[in-house]
């Protein structure tokens, strides 16, 4: 089973000199670096990435590129951190509604909006929104204890139904709507010609979500649990940890994440329709596992996941300067690239077993 | 609990056990209400010309066609515990392959063309429904992620056969899978109803059936048994496949235009409705493809009422899901139910699995 | 030791599943600064009694008193809060994890700006000093110590929570020697701080070095409270299976010894065939017609070395021949290809198919074989049904119902009658009947004699030993995972030898260093092969 190591570092007993301490701090890094090894693969993959782009194609490595990355894939990154939050819960943890609860919360917005409801009451409406499809499924996770895949495909067919049943032709936000200001460029550096370090409030946005998910996740207790869960559901129970209540809470805060999301992605396009959002759960599951986290739960970090979100950004950026590869063909890429992942990681864990 | 001459009201009670009889009676429900706006709702009209049938009902025979494969294949997955997400987009790319081919055979009544097309989507079809099966009897992958994978490669693949075109051919004997009529009934419900028969002829006649349910009731007993689960898994997501193109074949050829992005949209949804209505239960173990077809049936009708009625069609989807999620809850409830009138609810959702000890029962 | 008043005081105790009474007015009671042994067979109650304790499964009747005052807890944190803590035989740790993590986990040391991470490990440290195990890195992963040492880190994790009551449910299940040592250093030592030990275990030596008082359940019911010193072996393991050392010794066995002379090769022969983990490499011999019968205690393997033979578990290590041929037992499959049949012990997860009718689960491993393409026609799958309804005594006698209404005992015949049906030439029956009555028993019995007399090599384990005795030609008798010794069966041998024979097996005193000094590997080399006199 596990290896005994009877040489484990002497810590903390007498006082230990620099290099004993240097060298305990480093081989617990190393051992513990095997959770950390695939995110820190997925920087590798994104650097690899843009100083390929910028060979290939050139104008990658500049501020317009990057920022536009960013601004671009602010909504995926939110998503991408509910998804992770909920697939290191293990069990099967997965949340298949991201893409139709942004689906209903923007053409609701929207129509909100138009009918003339206040603007910032309707963005609070649409994380709402997001909040109560979570709650459902949270609900039926952890009280009907339907399996998770199954009851956010339920809601997934019922946020699209309900989208639906608003609106089939894209709905389009006033031009001087006060949401459009969350989707509002801002010029932090101006460069050369267009090439500006730019930022919307969106990526802010999305940057105090995903500050607030690190804390979470590593600093409070929920986070601790979560990934206790991961390790072992049963373990968790037994050690006396609130696991009801936190599933509870993931599934919520995946929904509210995906109400976000809307409110994000909305401001920045000013229209919406029942069809946005289509597969995006693929992306966020895809930005989820690039990232490092493991499907079977357990491990995986949220840092890792923006940069996932940031690798699935930068390769339709490349696909879209090629030229020569059809747009197509980017959701098969995108599966294709997730597979690959998952297999990677069945075939270490494997291994890490015997 | 069977007594020697049972009464009529064990006898119905019996029956309304059975649930696909729910189904049925939602159908007669729905056909009713429509009677009630359409007297002649149920008038069936020859057509004096060809003698062929025409009206209302076979309408809804004709729309529930390619509803009524998908859910033979889907109920067939489903009972293994597994899903298949993909069908819609299977159908796309059946419809897209056929359509790609037959427009640039560009071969208007040549049968050879037509059945070349069928062959190259059924290959097509079954191909996209191993490569899943694959991944999860072998590899172990969740049959939702990989189905879902699939279901969103599919549409991809589906654009980059056609290269976004929404394409058109012209083709007599393909097109008279959905627009024929053989002895007045139209083609396309009669070689649906023939498949899904055949199909279900097979899966009983053989062993199919039970080592099916096994698997999907209790997988390690299946396999001290002796049962291969990987050649099973691998049968019944191609199966699946195939049925959906097929359906996808249907799809294209009633308006001979494949539409990319349209067709097969949310098809996964009426296949696990159908099959759910008729009896089925995502945990697994249950098979019930003739409830599936009533379901299928169900599902027709009901889009058709809808329509009919002059209610707008957009809103189908979401009453769709709302019983879908009506069903997945009593489907949870009941397996809660079980439990509370059995023992005392233990305050962990679960407990060290202590194999020593046995429960016996 | 004892004259404080009890800490923790069980009395009355009843729980009832629907068909079985878990626990029969048992009373159980802790005393502060001591280990008390909980013992008992398969089925006991002793994991039902510790959950009843934690409020993991409610109480019908009786009451729980914790420092004099009653308590009903309801679930495992609820108990924990007040000072009763429980380390399983699996490590209920998240391997995921650091050890620190692990041990602090739900109670990290908190700042303004949420979990101090240092702060934390810090604390872990202290509470893993606490134990003697200070020296270990909290920052490690947790999988990067053994199992051993998880389970100090499981204990620390529960003095760090100041438990006043430790539950240890079959914590030496995976340590070898020397690691079992470091664990009871761990146990005196808390001991001696006054923490109230509950300790379970079905290995006989420690309970016996480790414990000050031992209470016995059998089949639910409170058998006695005994201190350790005035209990002798025998007398416990008597009071275990229930029977007194007199009654066994007139149970005497009806079987004539055959295969004296040895001239016939076995059919079935297995050289050293182990697995890690679950039973050290172990020589097994069945012979055509011949009845060879597992005796042993819970826990010594039986069930372990018998999937062997299958192939639902695969060795690491030894060989099988089969009729002079060596195969290979990989999977259930290549069991049944060899025309073995298994018929395991855990009928729920791994032997009924319950949705699926009595006439399935009878043809299912027939089937299995055929492959799909060749269904059994119905009149065939009838023939087969309907035989072995009427062989074996099922009832109700209707083939379409759900197998998983039957009851137990019947359910165990749908399974006998679903391996007699492949026909095998070698049959390993695990606990065939497990919860039939009496009259069944002697019928299934009977059937295995004339299997037996129809040339079927049969391998029988119970945890009964007198069913074992009374039907078998041989016995393999097998005490913590490994072979101490074989009896060949003859008028004389009786059910108390094996008994004595285990409780006489015992190990040297627990060494002291040499990890690779195992006594219980040792133990098995040397057993003598006792020929029908009885042991000394």
């Amino acid at each position: 089973m596990s290896v005994s190591t009877p040489t484990a570092p002497v810590v903390g007993t007498d006082e230990p000199s620099a290099v004993s301490r240097l060298w305990g701090w480093a081989s617990a890094r190393w051992r513990a670096s095997a959770s950390i090894l695939p995110t820190v693969a997925a920087v590798v993959i994104f650097v690899g990435m843009i100083v390929y782009g910028e060979s290939a194609y050139g104008r990658i490595v500049q501020a317009s590129t990057l920022s536009n990355l960013l601004i671009n894939n602010a909504h995926l990154i939110i998503i991408a951190i509910g998804m992770t939050m909920v697939i290191i819960s293990g069990r099967g943890g997965i949340d298949l509604s991201v893409g139709a609860v942004i689906a209903f919360s923007s053409v609701s917005g929207v129509l909100l909006a138009g009918a003339g409801i206040n603007p910032y009451l309707v963005m609070l409406l649409m994380v709402g929104f997001g909040t109560l499809f979570g709650l459902a499924s949270g609900v039926l996770i952890q009280y009907f204890n339907v399996q998770p895949f199954i009851a956010t495909l339920a809601m997934m067919f019922l946020g699209r139904g309900l989208a639906s049943t608003l609106s089939t032709k894209p709905e389009r936000l006033e031009d001087d709507s006060p949401i459009r200001e969350l989707g509002a460029v801002i010029k932090i550096v101006d460069g050369p010609k267009v090439d500006d370090l730019m930022v919307t409030p969106g990526v802010i946005i999305a940057f105090v979500v995903v500050a607030g998910a690190f804390f979470v996740m590593h600093r409070t207790r929920l986070g601790r649990t979560i990934y206790a869960m991961g390790g072992s559901r049963t373990s968790a129970a037994l050690m006396g940890l609130p696991v009801k209540r936190t599933i509870l809470t993931i599934y919520t805060l995946s929904g509210t994440l995906s109400g976000l999301a809307a409110v994000v992605y909305t401001s920045r396009l000013g229209i919406a329709q029942n069809i946005t959002g289509l597969g995006w759960e693929l992306d966020a599951i895809a930005a989820t596992v690039i990232g490092g986290t493991l499907l079977t739960g357990g491990a995986g970090y949220v840092l890792g996941s923006v940069v996932g979100a940031l690798v699935l950004g930068l390769m339709n950026v490349l696909i879209t300067r090629d030229g020569g590869i059809k747009p197509e063909t980017t959701t098969i890429i995108t599966g294709g690239i997730l597979l690959v992942f998952v297999l990677l990681q069945r075939a270490v864990t494997a291994r890490r077993r015997e | 609990m069977n007594a020697s001459t049972p009464t009529l009201t064990a006898r119905l009670t019996e029956l309304l056990r059975k649930p696909f009889v729910w189904g049925v009676l939602a159908i007669l429900l729905l056909l009713v209400v429509n009677l009630l706006k359409d007297p002649s709702y149920l008038a069936i009209r020859v057509n004096p010309t060809n003698g062929n049938l025409a009206g209302n009902v076979l309408d809804i025979l004709r729309a529930s066609a390619p509803i009524v494969l998908v859910a033979t294949g889907m109920s067939l997955v489903i009972a293994t515990a597994g899903i298949d997400l993909s069908v819609g987009s299977v159908m796309a790319v059946a419809g897209a392959t056929s359509m790609q081919y037959l427009q640039s055979a560009d071969a208007a009544s040549s049968m050879s063309a037509a059945l070349t097309a069928m062959a190259m989507s059924i290959a097509l079809g079954a191909v996209l429904g191993m490569v899943s099966g694959a991944l999860v009897a072998y590899v172990g992958l969740q049959p939702f992620i990989t189905t879902l994978v699939m279901m969103l490669a599919g549409r991809g693949l589906a654009k980059v056969i056609t290269s976004g075109q929404n394409t058109t051919a012209t083709n007599e004997q393909f097109r008279w899978l959905a627009n024929g009529y053989v002895g007045g009934f139209p083609v396309v419900f009669l070689l649906a109803l023939v498949i899904a028969i055949l199909i279900m002829l097979v899966v009983r006649r053989s062993a199919l059936g039970m080592m099916i349910l096994s698997i999907g009731i209790n997988p390690r007993a299946s396999r001290m048994a002796g049962i291969k689960p990987a050649g099973l898994l691998i049968t019944v997501y191609a199966l699946s496949g195939v049925l959906a193109a097929i359906a996808g074949m249907f799809a294209v050829s009633s308006v001979m235009t494949v539409d990319v992005s349209q067709t097969g949209y949310q098809m996964e949804m009426d296949a696990i409705l159908a099959v759910v209505v008729g009896g089925g239960s995502l945990a697994g173990g249950k098979l019930s493809m003739g409830g599936a077809v009533v379901g299928a049936l169900l599902i027709a009708t009901l889009d058709k009422t809808v329509v009919f009625l002059g209610v707008p069609s957009s809103a189908t989807p979401a009453f769709k899901a709302t019983v879908i999620l009506v069903l997945f809850l009593l489907q949870a409830d009941n397996v809660r139910g079980l439990l509370r009138s059995r023992r005392p609810r233990p305050t962990l959702p679960t407990e060290p699995v202590d194999t020593k000890v046995s429960v016996a029962a | 030791m004892a004259e404080s008043p009890p800490v923790v005081e069980m009395t009355g105790i009843s729980i009832e599943f629907p068909g079985v009474k878990a626990l029969d007015g048992v009373d159980f009671r802790l005393f502060p600064g001591e280990v008390h042994s909980l013992m008992g067979e398969n089925g006991a109650g002793k994991s039902t009694l510790i959950k009843a304790l934690t409020g993991v499964y409610k109480i019908d009747s009786g009451t729980v008193k914790v420092r004099d005052a009653e308590r009903r807890f309801h679930g495992t944190a609820d108990a924990q809060a007040a000072g009763i803590s429980t380390v399983y035989q699996e490590v209920n740790l998240c391997t995921n994890l650091t050890i620190g993590e692990n041990v602090m986990l739900g109670h990290e040391v908190r700042g303004p700006l949420g979990i101090n991470r240092r702060a934390t490990f810090r604390a872990a440290t202290e509470a893993l000093r606490k134990l003697g195990i200070g020296h270990l890195d909290p920052r490690a992963p947790l999988s990067s110590i053994s199992i051993a040492m998880q389970q100090l880190v499981a204990i620390s994790r529960a003095m760090a929570t100041d438990s006043t009551v430790l539950i240890l449910d079959e914590p030496t299940s995976s340590l070898d020697a020397a690691e079992v040592d470091q664990l009871f250093g761990v146990i005196r030592r808390l001991r001696a701080e006054g923490v109230a030990i509950l300790f379970v275990s079905h290995f006989l030596d420690q309970v016996y070095a480790i414990s000050d008082r031992i209470t016995v359940l059998r089949n639910g019911r409170y058998e006695g409270e005994f201190l350790t010193r005035d209990l002798p072996r025998g007398r416990l393991i008597a009071t275990m299976i229930g029977k007194d050392l007199e009654a066994l010794a007139s149970l005497e066995s009806s079987r004539e010894a055959r295969h004296t002379e040895t001239t016939d090769e076995p059919l079935l022969k297995a050289d050293g065939i182990g697995r890690k983990g679950s039973i050290e490499p172990t020589d097994v011999s069945v012979h055509r017609g011949e009845v060879v019968g597992f005796a042993g205690l819970l826990g010594s393997g039986r069930t372990e070395l018998a999937r062997l033979l299958y192939g639902a578990d695969r060795a690491d290590t030894g060989t099988i021949t089969l009729d002079g041929k060596k195969v290979a037992l990989t999977s259930p499959v290549s069991g049944l290809d060899n025309r073995i049949a298994f018929s395991t012990e855990n009928r729920r997860d791994e032997g009924i198919v319950g949705d699926l009718t009595v006439r399935e689960n009878v043809v299912l491993a027939v089937q299995a074989k055929r492959g799909w393409a060749r269904p059994l026609s119905r009149r065939e799958q009838d023939e087969i049904v309907q035989k072995y309804i009427a062989a074996l005594n099922i009832r109700p006698a209707n083939p379409n119902m759900l197998a998983a209404n039957l009851s137990g005992g019947n359910q165990q015949k749908v399974l006998l009658g679903r391996w007699l049906a492949t026909q095998p030439q070698v049959l390993i029956l695990d606990e065939p009947t497990r919860g039939i009555d009496v009259g069944a028993k002697a019928e299934i019995q009977d059937s295995v004699a004339k299997l037996a007399d129809d040339g079927v090599a049969v391998v029988f384990i119970s945890s009964e030993l007198e069913e074992v005795v009374r039907i078998s030609d041989r016995v393999l008798v097998l005490k913590d995972r490994a072979k101490i010794g074989e009896i060949v069966n003859g008028p004389e041998v009786t059910a108390q030898m094996v008994v004595e024979l285990i409780a006489a097996h015992h190990e040297e005193p627990l060494p002291d260093g040499d990890p690779t000094d195992d006594p219980t590997t040792d133990g098995a080399l040397r057993a003598p092969t006792t020929e029908g006199a009885s042991a000394a």
